[in-house]
């Protein structure tokens, strides 16, 4: 065999030749950018367009910002700086208007010296938030989550120390009726009891008990009313407040519309479509024109309440939504081997289908919590001082007269940021549940 | 054997309503039914107890009272003599003017932008994640304001086309963008079928109903004679002479003209008058859905497997045909229903008018006339039902399309 292919093998090479570089086209850069941006005539085309568009855009754009004036204390006088420095024609934003207001667009009326304490809320809320949304913190931390409502309350509006506690008070009360008197009167007796004892002692005792534990012990802050907050503190504390009380009673909702009970579904149902098919600023009208109706007479309370009340109730039925997506898309066998297991409903749904329909539908709550932050500039129509209305607010004001960009785009980055990283994050979560499904 | 059966006598328990399968599911819902009665009894007393304090009473009377105020934009006849029912439908209309409008175009730029997003194009498609991530997430209504002051504070004043050396000048002799709207040219009829004009163009869309008719027709019969023959007759310049013609015929029996808009005195005349509210409410609305739209039609585009496009291929179909044979009708079927709800938040978010100052249902029923009459109850009654009907209507017409695009399955 070897002697016959040495005959037939003219010429065997017996070293190798040095090793070339790919070809300049077919490497590096100049490939990157042949394959992805001149592959074809409608590409090179494409490009040109996006590069003018670019062009356009930017060259608007970037003087104006960079040009910009930090320092002035009115318009009128940041055209004159502008004048001095680069002339009349020249157009350059008036970031002073940020410098000088900022404050008031982040917290509204709210008193200067105590800015820290909205300042502490959030970032309570921020510790408050971390372990829910990342499963790796310790799970203690959830107490913490459990107690931030009362604090930040307490904190953004002052007042007696005693009424969150008060308050927070009722829940431990429920929990004890479960606890404690359930195993005597049954589960559904346990349940009721939870229910009814709560709400008799925050109807009778809650008050009077913070009133007298404030007059033994005074402790408090310095309260606040609601109609000094606005800016993004107000839409934080709309959006929060919204979120955090429409999820349970989203999930309450869809439990509601995939029950068999002909009643509890019909009126799920009708709740959930009602809501969703009217716009969101009729109902916050009917909120500041009508919820006074709809109660006993003499009722009367704070505008910025009936508003967290209108978009909880709104945002419910979106969640419920949401979350009924979740449990549709649960395979029957869960359910089926909850009551195969003799779980009772409740049971069943809360330690086999909830956990996993839930986890299914947190993206989905995520973008409706963008929704709703978003949402909360509508507030701005029923006289509630929202980010917008404080820009409206101080383009009325003599020296700011006439300022509009360089407003709007203080407020689009801001709430861009928010709503870009609650974006993000949902995708982070869509990307891992995926994997764990793999 | 006897063991097992029920101790005869024993009837029904008490403790049954309860610890009883059977007779639970019943309990329940009798207690839910008399809370809700209960809770919607408590509502209604204390909204009679409050109107009785107030002395107002439960009338839809005040309808059928002269409105008394003006409406600048209209699409049928109206005055500030006629009737809250009028100003009311005259709002109306122009909510689902600005809605239709808006649905349109967003849809045109979610699809253009969805499918430039997946453009193998760098830029191209960066440029259009910019777009629909700004759009995306910030709020609509920053948008709307944002376009209504571009509309108002950067653009000319009708004063800025006089002159021989103009400051501005009409975009081809024909349109104008001033901070007082934009003018269109108008097309009118000088030998009109009816005194109407509305009739006329009734009459047109009826004509076009019926050339696209024909043109479904002519179709099919291409389909029936490709399925005998293998081979599919040429049919573009049939189907737009189908559609061309007949609309061209009717322009010339009624006489159509172009009238410009140009300038009269203070302002333009002639035209088409769009006001600066409803261009900014629209284009906000639509780049704002579009986004959303664009995020949909990717989605729907990726969720085709790419096994689906190579099968087309292996088929030797050309890549047109696969697009429009393969991957678009299955596509659609993932698109459809989220598109649905897209449609129905921009017609909830047109209510949004009020920012602006666009006359819609909102601003009318609820807004003028409430403030007017002293009707909330009323008046808010009416719009929210409004908006109910025409999310339902609007849902309702889009599933019957869904349902006839959804996958058979048997």
């Amino acid at each position: 065999m070897s002697d016959t292919h040495a005959q037939t093998v003219a010429y065997v090479r017996d070293s190798m030749t040095e090793q070339r570089e790919p070809p300049v086209a077919q490497s590096g850069a100049v490939k990157w950018t042949r394959e992805n941006l001149f592959s074809t005539p409608l590409n090179i085309a494409l490009t040109i367009v996006g590069l003018w568009l670019i062009w356009v855009i930017l060259s608007h754009v970037l003087p104006w910002a960079f040009m910009g004036i930090w320092d002035a204390d009115s318009l009128s006088q940041c055209r004159e700086i502008r004048d001095e420095l680069y002339g009349a024609d020249v157009s350059v934003a008036c970031w002073a208007v940020i410098s000088e207001r900022w404050e008031q667009l982040l917290f509204g009326f709210y008193p200067p010296e105590l800015y820290w304490r909205p300042v502490l809320a959030f970032v309570l809320f921020l510790a408050a938030i971390a372990p829910i949304l990342f499963a790796s913190l310790p799970r203690k931390m959830l107490w913490l989550s459990a107690a931030s409502p009362f604090v930040m309350f307490w904190l953004i509006w002052g007042g007696s120390l005693w009424v969150p506690i008060c308050v927070a008070l009722g829940f431990a009360v429920g929990w004890a009726a479960v606890r404690f008197a359930g195993p005597k009167v049954g589960a559904l007796g346990g349940i009721l009891l939870a229910i009814a004892l709560p709400v008799l002692y925050w109807a009778l005792i809650a008050e009077p008990l913070a009133g007298a534990l404030q007059s033994i012990i005074p402790l408090g802050l310095e309260s606040v009313e609601s109609r000094e907050m606005g800016g993004f503190m107000l839409a934080l504390i709309i959006g929060i407040a919204g979120i955090v009380l429409s999820l349970p009673l989203g999930i309450m909702l869809a439990l509601g519309r995939q029950s068999d009970l002909f009643i509890i579904n019909k009126s799920s149902v009708i709740f959930i479509e009602v809501i969703r098919g009217v716009p969101l600023i009729v109902w916050l009208f009917t909120a500041s024109l009508l919820l006074n109706y709809f109660l006993p007479p003499g009722t009367n309370f704070d505008l910025m309440l009936r508003v967290i009340i209108m978009v909880t109730l709104f945002a419910s039925a979106y969640i419920a939504e949401v979350v009924r997506g979740g449990l549709a898309a649960l395979p029957k066998g869960q359910y089926e081997a909850g009551d195969a297991l003799g779980l009772d409903y409740w049971k069943s749904m809360r330690l086999v289908v909830l956990p996993q329909a839930l986890k299914i539908s947190i993206p989905g709550i995520v973008n409706t919590f963008i929704g709703l932050f978003k949402d909360t500039t509508l507030v701005v129509f029923i006289g509630l001082l929202d980010p917008i209305g404080l820009s409206n607010a101080i383009r009325a004001s003599t020296e700011w007269n006439g300022i509009y960009w360089e407003l709007f785009v203080f407020i689009g980055l801001c709430f861009f940021i928010f709503c870009f990283s609650m974006g993000r994050y949902s995708l982070f979560l869509e990307k891992k549940l995926r994997r764990e499904h793999r | 054997m006897t063991t097992m059966t029920d101790p005869p006598g024993q009837g029904f328990r008490l403790s049954q309503l309860i610890y009883d399968t059977r007779y639970r599911s019943l309990t329940i819902q009798v207690v839910a039914m008399i809370v809700l009665m209960l809770l919607f009894s408590w509502l209604v007393s204390n909204t009679i107890a409050n109107l009785n304090a107030l002395g107002k009473d439960f009338d839809f009377g005040f309808l059928g009272q002269p409105s008394g105020y003006d409406i600048n934009q209209r699409l049928i006849e109206y005055d500030s003599q006629s009737t809250h029912l009028r100003a009311a439908v005259v709002g109306i209309l122009n909510t689902l003017l600005v809605a239709f409008l808006g649905c349109v175009l967003a849809t045109v730029l979610g699809v253009i932008a969805g499918v430039l997003r997946l453009s193998n194009n760098w830029l191209v498609s960066r440029l259009m994640a910019v777009y629909v991530e700004g759009f995306r997430n910030v709020p609509l209504l920053l948008w709307i304001v944002l376009i209504f002051a571009l509309m108002t504070e950067s653009t000319p004043a009708p004063s800025a086309f006089r002159g021989d050396d103009p400051a501005s000048s009409m975009i081809l002799d024909a349109v104008a963008i001033t901070n007082r709207g934009v003018y269109i040219p108008a097309i009118h009829f000088a030998a009109p079928f009816f005194e109407n004009g509305l009739y006329n163009w009734l009459v047109i869309l009826v004509v076009l109903a019926i050339a696209i008719f024909a043109v479904k027709r002519v179709n099919h019969w291409a389909g029936v004679k490709q399925e005998a023959t293998g081979v599919r007759p040429t049919t573009w310049y049939l189907n737009i002479g189908i559609i061309v013609l007949p609309i061209a015929i009717l322009f010339v029996l009624m006489g159509a003209f172009l009238d410009l808009p140009a300038l009269q005195g203070f302002n333009f005349g002639g035209g088409v008058h769009l006001r600066g509210s409803l261009i900014a409410l629209w284009l906000a609305l639509s780049l704002y859905t579009g986004a959303f739209i664009a995020e949909i039609v990717r989605g729907g585009i990726l969720a085709i497997s790419k096994g689906q496009s190579e099968a087309a291929f292996a088929l030797g179909l050309r890549p047109s045909t696969t697009m429009n044979l393969v991957i678009l009708p299955q596509a659609l079927r993932v698109i459809i229903p989220p598109l649905i709800s897209q449609f129905l938040n921009l017609t909830k978010n047109s209510s949004l008018a009020i920012a602006v100052g666009y006359m819609d249902a909102r601003s009318t029923l609820g807004g003028i006339t409430i403030n007017q009459t002293g009707r909330e109850l009323e008046g808010m009654l009416l719009l929210g039902l409004f908006y109910l009907v025409l999310s339902l209507v609007i849902s309702g017409v889009m599933n019957v399309y869904n349902n006839s695009v959804k996958l058979k399955e048997r």
